[in-house]
């Protein structure tokens, strides 16, 4: 490829992204959607405009987002909470790609394929999108709950068992392989000719290689790096992390995705774990976005106006098959039932693995062309569905059992309104909440937990569950009549969308938001919050204190140290959100970025004040000078 | 002529007269009422703006209920940290001169308790001595307080009067009329 035609192709990717994004998100359908849209209509089957080589090249560039995802997901996951989600990885993965495996295949069967061409359909089916998912669940605030977590959980097993999978498939090979078919990239590894406990070997090697890198070359190497305050070299040695890992998983033939995962939890707990995420995050998103792309680009449109029949019946029983095997996982596991819905609704399409496990099939001769041929077409399809699957059970299902509920309740009371709403009932929400209902003042919860819900509710409160940010269950709330509105959401992005909902309808409603740190309190009060508070604030100067009064410091004397530096920083803070609003920043920085550099603004300030930390109070001092001895 | 009326009582909710007196004044022009118990929950009186706050201002009301034969802690706390020694009294401590003091006290004994065979067995000027030798210090004009007793007692008519009354005091002291100044030469 010349380079008019890489810049040609940039451009074009880049426009389709550009222009359709924007729109999907705007109306309601995320992000995935949208690039997946401008895949299909920049694709070879509409405009055509992706060039002779139909966009292979960028395909192959993209698949790093994914890596890159893994990456981003791993620095976010110390070892000590991968530890606790062994169970659900282990359990629920397992039995999650082993029954899925096994009801496809028996589809398959139907279909008159052999076993063994079942089993590795079965397989193949098994996996869903890693990126799509994650990328869906992020965007709406779900990670972190239950549905959110088991479905990762999933999604990690399927990444490692890709590994297996891989050594599997060769061995159902039934026929002979397409003459002049190129074997692999998996295939052409160093450790290929190797025996099988070799390979093991090499592979353990090699995953503790990277446990223990992690920590002893690449912190050190980090360090010194950043000693050098050239950002731009610390971006290329993040980068350049992250592509060696792949590299080298390659070379062992391991996913590259598993690898960078495991070097992200590894620096997980590192001090530089913020600037990596910050530095990788674009590039991250950008090739995600190419990926999505991709794959509305790679739908084969010829197979399917060929067989649209079987096309989509093949998309159809996938996604119930896949449907059908998680919500009874979730419901053995169980799930509230609502969760097992976001849980299986999540999961129910055909992974990226897939793309790569087909070929692979047909090339080593388990599978035939006409055998593969629709199915990746099938898959590519439900991955294109899969946000459309995600927004159907938003829109439909979630709210549709919360209001049963909530009318058997408001029939109990039916003139019951409260004056003060929380949004979120997590652990802060719930300090808010006792602190009122002490005071004989009872709230109105949102809470989208439903194991919560149900708690909430046998102790007597009025809890709806669902979503906060959807205007029909603040309405249902009481907004209207309510006087105040917590926001305690876990989530800061949901906690702004209820502002923007609650401003726009509720005019009258006094906001009170629960920001994590001072980026969120900064977009708190631009949202145009009422009152605002950061969750660690107030905790760390009690803590302060107490190291002060460790040291000497009279309890009274702690106690207005720290009224004198709350006053500070409260006001600092508030000019730094003035600063940053006229500079508007914010949209152009990442958020880890933009924490390091608000940071050095907020240390500055402390230097600047440093006289008016002192505290006159009682100061006996020039009085002494006066009083004749 | 600008008046500040500094208002202290850590429990307004449940004050009839003190809350009644307040918002009886608070329309008045040039008046600005400064709740010190809203302003400072927490105790932790920012020095440079209250005195900036009385520099504002010419007359200074300070409307308190009598607790202990004094103001409330915090109207204390206030005293102890705004009134610096450098700043209000002491060497080059003038910058409260000339200004003028109203205390405007509520108790809830009758006005018979406060008398040498009464059971406070001391007079409202007596018990109030700390105060008006504080305002003297600070080289500011005493002037005669602003006392209302038997706070529980009021009736409703009663509290109407003195509603007025006190608006009225305030109206003429804006109005620069001539102020009933304490001596120190009475008692």
């Amino acid at each position: 490829m010349n380079n008019d035609n890489l810049l040609y192709q940039a451009f074009v990717f880049l426009a389709a992204a550009v222009i359709l994004v924007p729109i999907a998100k705007r109306v309601g359908l995320g992000s995935v959607l949208g690039y997946l849209i401008a895949g299909v209509v920049i694709g070879p089957f509409a405009l055509g405009l992706m060039g002779d080589s139909g966009g292979h090249d960028v395909m192959h560039f993209a698949e790093f987002g994914v890596v890159m995802m893994l990456f981003v997901i791993g620095l976010e996951l110390e070892p000590a909470r991968l530890w606790r989600l062994r169970l659900s990885v282990l359990g629920l993965g397992g039995l999650q790609v082993v029954l899925t495996t096994l009801a496809a295949g028996g589809v398959a069967m139907l279909f008159g394929l052999s076993v063994q061409m079942a089993t590795a359909v079965g397989l193949i089916i098994a996996m869903s999108s890693t990126a799509i998912v994650m990328q869906t669940l992020g965007e709406k605030g779900w990670t972190n709950t239950e549905g959110g977590q088991n479905a990762f959980s999933v999604l990690l097993f399927q990444d490692i068992s890709v590994i297996p999978i891989l050594a599997f498939l060769p061995l159902l090979a039934t026929v002979t392989p397409p003459q002049g078919a190129t074997a692999h990239e998996t295939t052409v590894t160093l450790v290929s000719g190797l025996p099988a406990w070799a390979q093991t070997l090499i592979v353990l090697g090699t995953m503790v290689g990277i446990a223990g890198g992690g920590r002893f070359l690449v912190r050190p190497a980090f360090r010194a790096i950043a000693k050098t305050r050239l950002r731009e070299v610390f971006t290329a040695a993040a980068l350049l992390l992250v592509v060696g890992i792949s590299l080298l998983m390659d070379q062992v033939g391991l996913s590259r995705a598993l690898g960078a995962f495991l070097a992200g939890v590894v620096l997980a707990g590192s001090e530089y774990r913020h600037e990596l995420e910050g530095d990788i995050e674009p590039f991250k998103g950008l090739l995600l976005g190419l990926f999505f792309i991709g794959v509305g680009a790679s739908i084969d449109f010829h197979l399917m106006s060929a067989q649209p029949l079987l096309i989509l019946a093949l998309v159809a029983l996938l996604v119930i098959v896949k449907l059908g095997v998680l919500l009874l996982l979730g419901r053995v596991f169980r799930m509230p039932l609502n969760q097992n819905f976001m849980f299986s609704f999540a999961l129910a399409q055909g992974g990226e693995f897939a793309f790569v496990l087909f070929s692979l099939s047909t090339s080593q001769g388990i599978l035939t062309t006409a055998v593969a041929g629709p199915l990746v077409v099938a898959v590519a399809v439900s991955m294109a569905l899969s946000p459309l699957l995600m927004v159907v059970y938003e829109r439909l299902l979630m709210p549709r059992f919360v209001p049963k509920r909530n009318e058997h309740r408001a029939a109990d009371k039916p003139d019951d309104h409260n004056s003060v709403i929380i949004a979120g009932y997590g652990r802060f929400g719930q300090i808010v909440g006792r602190l009122l209902s002490a005071n004989g003042i009872s709230a109105t919860v949102l809470e989208a937990d439903s194991d919560q819900v149900d708690l909430l509710r046998r102790w007597g409160n009025k809890v709806f569950y669902g979503d906060a940010s959807r205007l029909d269950l603040l309405s249902a709330a009481g907004a209207n009549k309510a006087k105040v509105l917590v926001l305690a959401l876990d989530s800061p992005q949901k906690n702004i969308e209820v502002v923007h909902t609650a401003k726009k309808h509720f005019p009258h409603l006094k906001l009170l938001g629960r920001a994590k740190g001072r980026i969120e309190a900064y977009d708190l009060l631009d949202a145009g919050v009422d009152d605002m508070q950061r969750e660690t604030f107030e905790s760390a100067l009690r803590l302060g204190m107490l190291a002060l009064r460790r040291l000497g410091f009279g309890a009274h004397q702690a106690e207005r140290a720290v009224g004198i530096f709350r006053r500070h920083d409260e006001s600092a803070l508030r000019e730094l959100a003035e600063l940053r609003r006229s500079n508007d920043e914010k949209a152009y920085f990442s958020a880890a970025r933009e924490r390091s550099q608000m940071m050095s603004k907020v240390l500055q300030a402390d230097i600047s004040d440093k006289g008016d930390f002192h505290d006159p109070a009682w100061d006996v001092e020039a009085l002494r000078t006066q009083i004749p001895s | 002529m600008s008046l500040l009326v500094l208002y202290a009582h850590p429990a307004s909710h449940r004050s009839r007269l003190n809350r009644r007196l307040l918002k009886e004044v608070a329309d008045l022009p040039s008046v600005r009422v400064h709740d010190l118990y809203e302003e400072y929950p927490d105790f932790h009186v920012e020095v440079r703006r209250e005195q900036t706050l009385l520099l504002e201002h010419d007359i200074i009301v300070l409307q308190h209920p009598f607790y202990w034969y004094s103001v409330p802690a915090l109207l204390k706390q206030w005293m102890d940290l705004v009134l610096k020694h450098g700043w209000a009294y002491g060497e080059g401590g003038t910058a409260l001169r000339g200004k003028r003091w109203l205390t405007a006290v509520t108790t809830g004994g009758p006005e018979g308790a406060y008398q040498a065979e009464g059971s406070n067995r001391f007079t409202m000027r007596q018990l109030l001595a700390p105060i008006e030798q504080t305002a003297q210090l600070c080289g500011m004009q005493f002037l005669d307080p602003f006392i209302t007793h038997g706070a529980h007692r009021l009736s409703d008519e009663a509290l109407a009067t003195q509603a007025k009354a006190y608006r009225q005091r305030l109206s003429s002291l804006l109005a620069g009329e001539q102020p009933t100044v304490v001596g120190k030469d009475k008692q």
